[in-house]
């Protein structure tokens, strides 16, 4: 034996290391419905395995917490059973030398704690309340429930067109969508489980983008009904186009000067462009839609004279207003708010941001969307403050990655404590309280505390807030529509109490969300208007799906989306991404392992084809 | 076509075919076990497995279809070991006890292992279990269960009641009634199509053999039986008795073998539940004004269950006229008991029918007339009649063909075609014309409701009187016709129900044949029998009319009504889980 052996992993050690990364993968794709009892037995065994096996609890323990369970899923338990479990894990978890045993443990004993319910009725009743009733993951994680897989198969046919017929079912705003949805549907694609989770977004922006002009479905017969939607945004105009073709007459009303809300006066052109934005308002106005601009209903128009005028009213107004930071020097001339920024670049007024220092408060998709504006309209100099770390931001990372690129500087671990200004009121430093990161709250975020360093400034002419948005509720509140925490109450089918025609959803119901929420939101708001109204209409396609093939799906990287050099880009607000090429699209399509048609889609839930 | 290779020799398939119709119609069979054509092509058994060239994993024959160039292999030395493992490993969880299984030597998997030559197991057994009420006429066997979904399937698709569910998640997922609930709690119809649609021996009808033999040994019971409409066209199936030897002559030598007393036929009752019918059809029609039309018949209690669980608003439109079987109890235990001197508590009436639902009929309280606390005390499905004929040894095909005994032993062809779906339609409006018009028609002038269409409508012109008839099978059908009746789509003066697909003759309780639906077989069997009839209405029975003379005076007499009619509204019935939901209406969530 030498001294000392350099040691390299073996044969077993490496496949061991392979198989933790599947197992990571096969962890992702985790379809929701699953039981949590039969997991958190899986995952005792996982954890029995880590076992080194010195200390009692933690080597016996955790194997005769496996059997409990089992006994459980066995029905083979009484509820001393469900105690001893119990017991049994708090013991462990104060016993055990380290954290194998005491995590496992905890596992354990969150479980009986957080899903008793389930456990209980494995034990009473011998089975399990949950149900796998979400087959196919992409579609049961889009709000809006988008026939995902159907429209990939278009798209690997090269029926672009088809695609987005069979999109607009469900989702009139396609080519949106395919350029800024935040893409819930790819979090647990099944393809997770051999490599990573399909492109689903930039497949859907190459279905827009090479559509062409594909007309809108004919609406049905025209029913004699009238229904008033407030705000065209992605909300407004989906209850809207769907109201349409189901042959209401249907008036959006609009305050700002152009249609599309969030879309037009929240994102920069740069990630969405105008003209792409327009397609599908084209699209949704000529389904019949009737679109009035600079309407302000609740100030210029009364909620009431909607509510008379109007068979029903949908209300979605977003969340347009900002909040504020509640520190010294707030008030000082060059503090804007990210909403007000971007509304007039919304409007086509672009600000000359030339050789000024900027400073962006917040880290959110909000903050590097005015982050990476600031930086196009010429800015010398743009900091982003956040009080925590980079990793806790919650803007999606490759936003982050790009405003970085543009040139941003990241001040993470920086609380803003003041703004300095000068002896005109004008800006001209942000001061900053250094952070440490710190113990992780109960939401599992980590909280930050001041450091133990004194505070830095940082001089800027202008500080753009970006900390969240608030909805402008009260002229409802004052018609009497009831309010909680700042938003809109409405119940799960959209209809708000009170008021019987009356029926509200998206930002304005919900707290600033997603597009793809609000649209969804407008789809159950048409939904059960039309119901109110006296009718059933079915919203449907003939768009015929190609069946499934049977190439072997080998595992194959994921085509990512590529973008124009930071460099060129930063100067313009043209479109940062590039699409897919005809190559790329075919054959991320062809990774798509057709969950309405192999396993449990096959049987039940695979397609839903109306709603 | 498609140009495709199978077992490396050129076919040409059918463009939309699957690989496993392909096959077929090359003359290659590929063994399949949860495939139910049209109702359950969903993979879940994987033993239909075929190699694809270019392939790496096999493929399901059931539910892939042929491309062209496809080249596909049945019998590769892959495919064998996938097929026979994947039978093995349902075999693991399958209680294999077949000596005392009621579907042994008609149980696919039996056959599936058998063919494959599968006479030892590499897996060690574990057999699900799980509870259940043994008393209910529907008996389900988890540890017999292959998940194979098909009883989850038929009753979604076919009959849209949505009683099966997958339960529990994980490997531990079987089949369950649906929202948790106990089957006795549940809107079970008790068509028992799931049954007839199982391919091993987890769902079968509560056995009730051993209480007709307890009768039959009994010596102070006097044991009357009565056979089904739809049964003489089907019991000598399962005993391997060619079609004109299965007659119902050979079945009452049979019964008369057994031991049982008096046996006779309900196509007696049915001629009866005409009269009563068609004359309260009648009635209903001149004062349609205070009695919503249409009437719905009330003879299939699969359909009387639907409608009070899922239309309970609708009850008071069933005729009030009791079904054949127990208007058969009913006459059993009063005027034939008084023909025969016989206290009632004496007699013990048995049915033999095609049918779950009428085992919970029977056992209704309101079905007491005579006070002896059942009209019909046992009620055997016609496997049960094919079980006891084989318990009893009995070689069917070489008995002599008997007749049935009297006067309760006669019926006309309009009651035989009770059987078949339009057939009680049909019975009903031959005597429906002559009651209006004093005259027969043309027996066959009704034809138009006859057929196996699950919904059928007609016009006809009583004596001036424009009727609108329509006939219904199959409980999703139902449903369809029910909804367009309530909307308005629709307008009927009289429709027939049958909650089975084809009628009595596809009865839940009729002999099994795996992938095969032989209601109209067996429904043109029943309306030869009609043809050949001597007596094809139901109005010229004359052992109903001697009774009518006799007994019962008339039609919708008072004491017609005391023993012939019944109040639907007298028991109750589990409602539907959406009709369950909005009587306990839970305010809605107010999150997103």
């Amino acid at each position: 034996m030498s001294r000392l052996v350099i040691t390299t992993p073996d044969k077993a050690q490496t496949a061991v290391e392979g198989l933790y990364r599947d197992l990571e993968r096969r962890i992702v794709a985790s379809q929701p419905g699953l039981c949590p009892v039969d997991l958190a037995a899986s995952f005792l065994k996982l954890c029995r395995a880590q076992t080194c096996g010195k200390c009692v609890p933690c080597r016996v323990g955790l194997a005769q917490l496996d059997t409990l369970l089992e006994d459980v899923l066995e029905h083979r338990a009484t509820l001393q059973t469900l105690a001893l479990i119990e017991k049994t894990a708090r013991v462990i978890v104060e016993t055990a030398d380290c954290a194998i045993g005491w995590e496992a443990a905890g596992m354990v004993l969150r479980g009986v704690r957080g899903f008793r319910e389930d456990y209980v009725e494995h034990i009473v009743n011998g089975r399990c309340t949950c149900s796998l009733n979400q087959p196919v993951p992409c579609v049961s994680l889009c709000p809006a429930g988008v026939d995902i897989p159907g429209y990939i198969a278009l798209v690997a046919d090269g029926r672009n067109a088809d695609a987005i017929r069979l999109i607009r079912k469900d989702n009139p705003f396609p080519a949106s969508c395919g350029y800024v949805c935040e893409h819930p549907c790819e979090a647990r694609c099944r393809r997770n489980m051999i490599d990573k989770s399909i492109n689903i977004r930039g497949l859907k922006r190459y279905a827009a983008d090479h559509a062409g002009e594909v007309p809108v479905p004919a609406c049905a017969a025209p029913t004699g009904k009238k229904v008033a939607v407030v705000g065209a945004g992605p909300g407004g105009l989906s209850a809207a186009y769907y109201l349409s073709l189901m042959g209401h007459k249907v008036t959006v009303y609009e305050k700002q000067p152009l249609p599309g809300g969030m879309l037009r006066y929240g994102i920069p052109s740069y990630r969405l462009p105008r003209k792409k934005l327009q397609e599908d308002i084209d699209s949704i106005l000529s389904a019949g839609v009737e679109l009035k601009t600079g309407v302000d209903v609740g100030r210029g128009l009364p909620i009431a004279d909607l509510t008379q005028q109007y068979d029903a009213v949908y209300i979605a107004i977003g969340a347009h207003s900002d909040k504020k930071l509640g520190i010294p020097g707030e008030e000082s001339r060059g503090v804007v708010s990210a909403v007000e920024m971007l509304r007039e670049i919304g409007n086509g007024r672009n600000p000359d941001f030339s050789g000024r220092n900027v400073a962006v408060i917040g880290g959110g998709n909000v903050a590097m969307d005015v982050a990476r504006s600031a930086v196009r309209l010429g800015a010398s100099r743009v900091g982003i403050v956040y009080r925590r770390r980079q990793q806790d931001m919650t803007a999606l990372p490759e936003e982050i990655e790009g405003a970085i690129g543009e040139g941003c500087e990241l001040l993470s671990l920086h609380a803003p404590s003041r703004i300095e200004s000068d002896q005109e009121g004008n800006v001209c430093a942000l001061w900053l309280k250094p952070q440490i990161i710190g113990k992780i709250d109960s939401a599992g975020r980590p909280s930050p505390r001041n450091a133990d360093v004194g505070e830095l400034s940082f001089p800027c002419d202008l500080v753009v807030v970006a900390i969240g948005q608030s909805i402008e509720y009260e002229p409802f509140a004052e018609f009497g529509v009831p309010v909680r925490r700042g938003a809109i109450q409405a119940k799960d089918s959209a209809r708000v109490e009170n008021v019987a025609n009356l029926f509200a959803g998206g930002d304005c119901a919900s707290g600033p969300a997603t597009v793809i929420r609000a649209i969804a939101a407008g789809k159950v708001a048409a939904a059960n208007i039309d119901n109110y109204l006296g009718f059933n209409h079915e919203i449907t396609t003939d768009v015929e799906i190609p069946k499934p093939d049977f190439s072997n799906r080998p595992p194959c990287g994921r085509v990512n989306m590529t973008f124009r050099p930071a460099g060129e880009r930063r100067n313009d607000f043209e479109p940062i991404e590039y699409g897919m090429t005809c190559e790329e699209a075919t054959q991320e399509a062809s990774r798509c392992l057709r969950c309405d048609h192999f396993g449990y889609g096959v049987f039940k839930g695979g397609r839903i084809a109306k709603w | 076509m498609v140009n495709i290779l199978i077992n490396g020799t050129a076919f040409q398939a059918q463009d939309d075919a699957t690989i496993l119709e392909a096959a077929a119609a090359a003359g290659v069979s590929i063994p399949t076990l949860c495939y139910l054509k049209g109702i359950n092509e969903i993979g879940a058994c994987r033993v239909c497995v075929v190699e694809l060239e270019g392939t790496d994993r096999l493929v399901t024959a059931c539910n892939n279809k042929v491309t062209p160039g496809m080249s596909i292999r049945t019998n590769s030395p892959r495919v064998r070991e996938a097929r026979r493992t994947n039978v093995e490993l349902i075999l693991s969880q399958h209680d294999c006890y077949c000596a005392t299984c009621a579907r042994s030597g008609n149980c696919s998997l039996q056959s599936m292992a058998n063919d494959l030559g599968i006479l030892d197991l590499p897996y060690r057994r574990e057999l699900p279990y799980s509870p259940w009420n043994m008393s209910f006429p529907l008996i389900r066997d988890f540890s017999k269960c292959i998940k194979c979904m098909r009883c989850v399937q038929v009753c979604d698709r076919i009959q849209g009641m949505g009683i099966w569910d997958v339960a529990n998640t994980g490997s531990r997922t079987t089949v369950d009634v649906s929202y948790n609930r106990r089957i006795e709690d549940s809107d079970c119809t008790l068509c028992g199509q799931c049954i007839t649609h199982c391919p091993v021996g987890a769902l079968r009808e509560r056995d009730d053999t051993e209480k007709a033999f307890a009768a039959l040994a009994d010596p102070n019971t006097v044991t009357v039986v009565q056979i089904a409409p739809a049964v003489r066209a089907a019991w000598g199936e399962s005993l391997g008795l060619p079609r004109e030897k299965a007659t119902v002559k050979r079945l009452v030598s049979a019964l008369r073998q057994m031991g049982f007393n008096y046996i006779f036929d309900t196509t007696f009752s049915a001629d009866l539940t005409i009269m009563e019918e068609g004359s309260e059809f009648l009635e209903r029609l001149k004062t349609r004004g205070d009695n919503p039309l249409p009437m719905f018949t009330s003879c299939c209690p699969g359909w009387v269950r639907f409608v009070k669980s899922q239309y309970p608003e609708l009850t008071r439109q069933l005729s009030t006229a009791k079904s054949p079987q127990q208007m058969f109890g009913a006459v059993a235990k009063s005027y034939y008991a008084q023909l025969l001197n016989l206290e009632p508590e004496r007699i013990c009436c048995i049915s033999v029918m095609p049918c779950i639902a009428k085992k919970h009929e029977a056992a209704l309280p309101c079905m007491n007339s005579a006070g002896t606390e059942r009209d019909v005390d046992v009620v055997l499905t016609t496997r049960e009649v094919d079980r006891m004929i084989r318990a009893e040894h009995i070689q069917a095909k070489d008995l002599p063909e008997e007749e049935f005994d009297t006067p309760l032993g006669a019926g006309s062809g309009a009651g035989v075609i009770f059987g078949a779906t339009g057939g009680v339609m049909e019975a009903a409006l031959r005597s429906a014309y002559y009651l209006t018009t004093g005259k027969n028609p043309d027996p066959d002038a009704f034809r138009k409701v006859r057929g196996m269409e699950g919904w059928k409508e007609a016009r006809f012109d009583l004596n001036g009187t424009p009727l609108r008839v329509a006939v219904v099978s199959g409980l999703g059908n139902t449903r369809q016709l029910v909804e367009s009746v309530l909307s308005g789509k629709v307008s009927y003066d009289f429709v027939e129900v049958m909650a089975c697909p084809g009628g009595c003759s596809g009865g839940g309780g009729q002999p099994i044949h795996e992938g095969e639906e032989p209601a109209g077989e067996r429904a043109k069997n029943l309306y030869g029998l009609d043809q050949h009839s001597k007596i094809r209405f139901s109005h010229e029975n004359p052992a109903v009319l001697r009774m009518y003379s006799d007994y019962m005076e008339k039609p919708l007499s008072h004491k017609s009504h005391e023993l012939l009619h019944t109040d639907h509204q007298l028991w109750d019935m589990p409602l539907s889980p959406a009709l369950a939901d909005r009587e306990n209406k839970t305010p809605e969530k107010t999150e997103w």
